[in-house]
């Protein structure tokens, strides 16, 4: 029993550190259908600013990611506005020829990664990695509590941004509804960059929880691009919340079948779960 | 001068001059290979490579192989097994290389043996574990330390009986390398009676190994045997930092790949102490053979340009022991005769920069010379640290051992 509590609060934290890697793709795919393919890959850029800055001016992680904030911010309204005039412009198979062009820019990050910092794992130091919290025989990993709790304000601030915010419920609006914005005098394209520059500028966070929870790699991206995907499909696209949600659930499946039932079911599992929940309930769990 | 002493010498020059242009415009002697130079590998793949080319370079130096340059031709597999097969197809048939070099690895190496088989190529091994060991190529010769297949589970399994050990836990990553080296681990234990009381296989996408720590310590063994590669090694040790093992546990680790890697031995400073490990090259006096040394000079000037592992133990004079023994071959077979030269590497013992190398039928070293050894006062963030001795004991193999295991695992860690 202690086991399985064990493996549940585990879980809990880990889909937390999932839902913090995942909410900046349930705006850039669930709210504004991009195919953002590419979205591990700027999490993992996005971690060796963390690591550089850490590593040449010792700052701790998470105000590292706090600092290049505003660079993913500009990153990604160059990113997107580059997509729009290549691609969404042009016509209806904009996301088919989209999915290679972030495939592209996946592979050039990779690259320009191996070139600047090589291929070894990178990690960072900060007091609270490698320590644990204990609670009688139980040890939580602290650096799993400071994601969970990360986690937890960046998606709660994103999910208030979006509903109580002026600009939020722009973005909201041009999710539902492109063509009546237009017509209201709005301008979609900028409103639909501008929320690009936002789901692009929660990663400077969310890659430094990810070097934060593990060292990381230039190819570490693929190993994200399921798991991502999976939480934003099974949350229902665009919902911050159900993003939270279904990252839990993952993060909570994983933990018990890593401890429960053997580790190469793992992986298994996780899909599975995806598969029912499109099966039940295709809209995700809390889908728009 | 007289015309004809002139003619003469006029004659003698054109001779002399087209004899040495001949010999310049002979073709080189082209090696071929791929290597990971993206991927989880890749951090190995490029030492390994440095190895090679440092070599080439010397060999070169001399004048060649027979006369002429050495030209090596390398692909990146990606770390992929997938791609292998493809690449060293093209090797021979496109590139029409002379001799083949292995991948670095398990992984990329199983699916080309097939394909060396029924060519009848020669194949130096780079650093796989028992891949020869279904194909049964007679022209494999691989340049890892490894011995006999079990020697490797068996040496770690040596040290955990007489610290005390009598069961088993198993933790190993869904990978060819691994689960080659879980089998002779469960081999080994089935032999001698200890029972394994936890058998896990986690999958290489795993994130976070909290969790299997828990279930790990829930089964209170005495030995904990783990075969992991370099993304997962690290989590695997954080994990055990943060969660803890019992006190029941006398010996932890045997097959964890990356613990030999500066940046990951670097990245993980104090938390390496206390685990047994294997090893193939570590600096203490009892491994500097003709050669090691200058090879290292070399490899540390070098090593900062090419932005590869700036201490390079583990694979890269390995990479270039491959050249030594293809060098002895040819210039004693004095051709490129692949049966000639791989008779000649299974019938002689061969100087290495890494200690003299003799290969069994199966082409895999006759006696293995595969280090276990312990980190001990090991401290953050100091590569330097690791070019010393004494920061891994070496407690296995008898001859080059240099202290005792301290053991439990717990009492290690201090």
């Amino acid at each position: 029993m202690d086991l399985l509590l064990g493996a549940v609060l585990l879980g809990v934290l880990l889909g937390c550190f999932y839902a913090a890697v995942s909410v900046g793709l349930s705006v850039s795919f669930g709210l504004l259908d991009v195919p953002h393919v590419a979205h591990p890959a700027f999490l993992v850029l996005a971690s060796y600013g963390v690591y550089q800055l850490n590593e040449s001016y010792d700052i701790d992680p998470l105000l590292a990611g706090l600092a290049i904030t505003p660079l993913f911010f500009l990153f990604g309204l160059i990113a997107y506005r580059v997509y729009y005039e290549t691609f969404e412009r042009r016509g209806s198979d904009a996301a088919v020829r989209g999915i290679a062009f972030f495939f592209g820019i996946a592979f050039i990050i990779e690259v320009l990664i191996i070139l600047q910092f090589g291929v070894d794992q990178r990690s960072v130091s900060a007091t609270y990695i490698g320590k644990s919290w204990r609670f009688g025989e139980f040890r939580i990993p602290i650096r799993q509590l400071v994601a969970f709790a990360v986690a937890l304000t960046l998606t709660a601030l994103l999910a208030i941004y979006l509903s109580k915010t002026f600009m939020g419920r722009a973005i909201r609006a041009v999710a539902q509804d492109e063509e009546a914005l237009r017509l209201m005098g709005a301008n979609p394209v900028r409103i639909k960059q501008f929320a690009f520059g936002i789901a692009t500028a929660v990663l400077g966070i969310a890659g430094a929880l990810l070097i934060i929870v593990a060292p990381v790699e230039p190819t570490l991206d693929r190993a994200y691009i399921g798991r991502t995907f999976c939480v934003v499909v099974m949350a229902g696209l665009g919902s911050i919340s159900g993003t939270l949600i279904a990252a839990v659930i993952l993060g909570v499946a994983e933990s018990i079948v890593l401890t429960m039932f053997g580790a190469s079911w793992a992986p298994a599992i996780s899909f599975a779960m995806l598969l029912a929940v499109l099966a039940v309930r295709p809209q995700g769990l809390l889908g728009r | 001068m007289k015309r004809r002493t002139f003619l003469g010498g006029a004659m003698a020059v054109a001779v002399v001059g087209h004899g040495s242009n001949a010999l310049a415009q002979q073709p080189p002697i082209k090696i071929g290979m791929s290597m990971p130079q993206t991927g989880g590998l890749a951090g190995g793949g490029k030492a390994s490579l440095l190895g090679i080319e440092i070599w080439r370079d010397d060999i070169n130096a001399k004048g060649g192989l027979l006369g002429r340059k050495v030209e090596l031709v390398v692909y990146d597999d990606k770390s992929s097994a997938s791609e292998t097969p493809a690449i060293y197809a093209k090797l021979v048939d496109v590139d029409k290389v002379d001799l083949l070099f292995a991948p670095y690895a398990t992984v990329p190496t199983a699916p080309i043996m097939p394909f060396v088989k029924q060519r009848g190529l020669l194949l130096m091994g780079n650093f796989s574990f028992q891949v020869n060991s279904k194909v049964g190529h007679d022209m494999w010769f691989n340049n890892a330390p490894w011995g006999p297949a079990d020697s490797w589970a068996a040496s770690f399994l040596d040290l955990a009986q007489k610290a005390g050990g009598k069961n088993m836990a198993l933790l190993t990553a869904d990978q060819e390398f691994a689960q080659n080296l879980a089998v002779t681990a469960r081999d080994v234990a089935k032999q001698r009676n200890i029972p394994v009381v936890f058998d896990q296989v986690y999958p290489p996408s795993t994130v976070e190994f909290a969790s299997i720590i828990r279930a790990l310590n829930a089964a209170k063994p005495d030995i904990v045997y783990v075969a992991s590669y370099p993304p997962d090694s690290a989590g695997i040790l954080r994990a055990v930092n943060e969660i803890g093992v019992s006190d029941n546990v006398k010996i932890f680790g045997g097959g964890m790949v990356g613990l030999q890697f500066a940046a990951v031995m670097s990245n993980l400073g104090s938390l390496l102490n206390g685990v047994v490990n294997y090893n193939t090259w570590l600096p203490e006096k009892s491994m500097y053979f003709d050669g090691t040394k200058d090879f290292f000079d070399k490899y540390t000037k070098r090593a900062i340009e090419a932005k590869v592992d700036p201490l390079g133990y583990y694979l890269a004079p390995f990479g270039y022991a491959m050249g030594q023994m293809i060098e002895a071959a040819v210039n004693s077979t004095k051709s490129l005769d692949q049966k000639g030269i791989a008779k000649y590497l299974r019938e002689n013992e061969h100087k290495t920069i890494v200690g003299p190398i003799a290969f069994s039928a199966d082409g895999e070293r006759k006696e293995t010379a595969t280090l276990q050894a312990q980190f001990r006062g090991v401290k953050d963030k100091d590569i330097d640290q690791f070019r010393s001795s004494g920061k891994q004991v070496i407690l296995f193999p008898d001859k080059l051992k240099t202290g005792e295991l301290i053991s439990p695992f717990e009492a290690a860690r201090k």
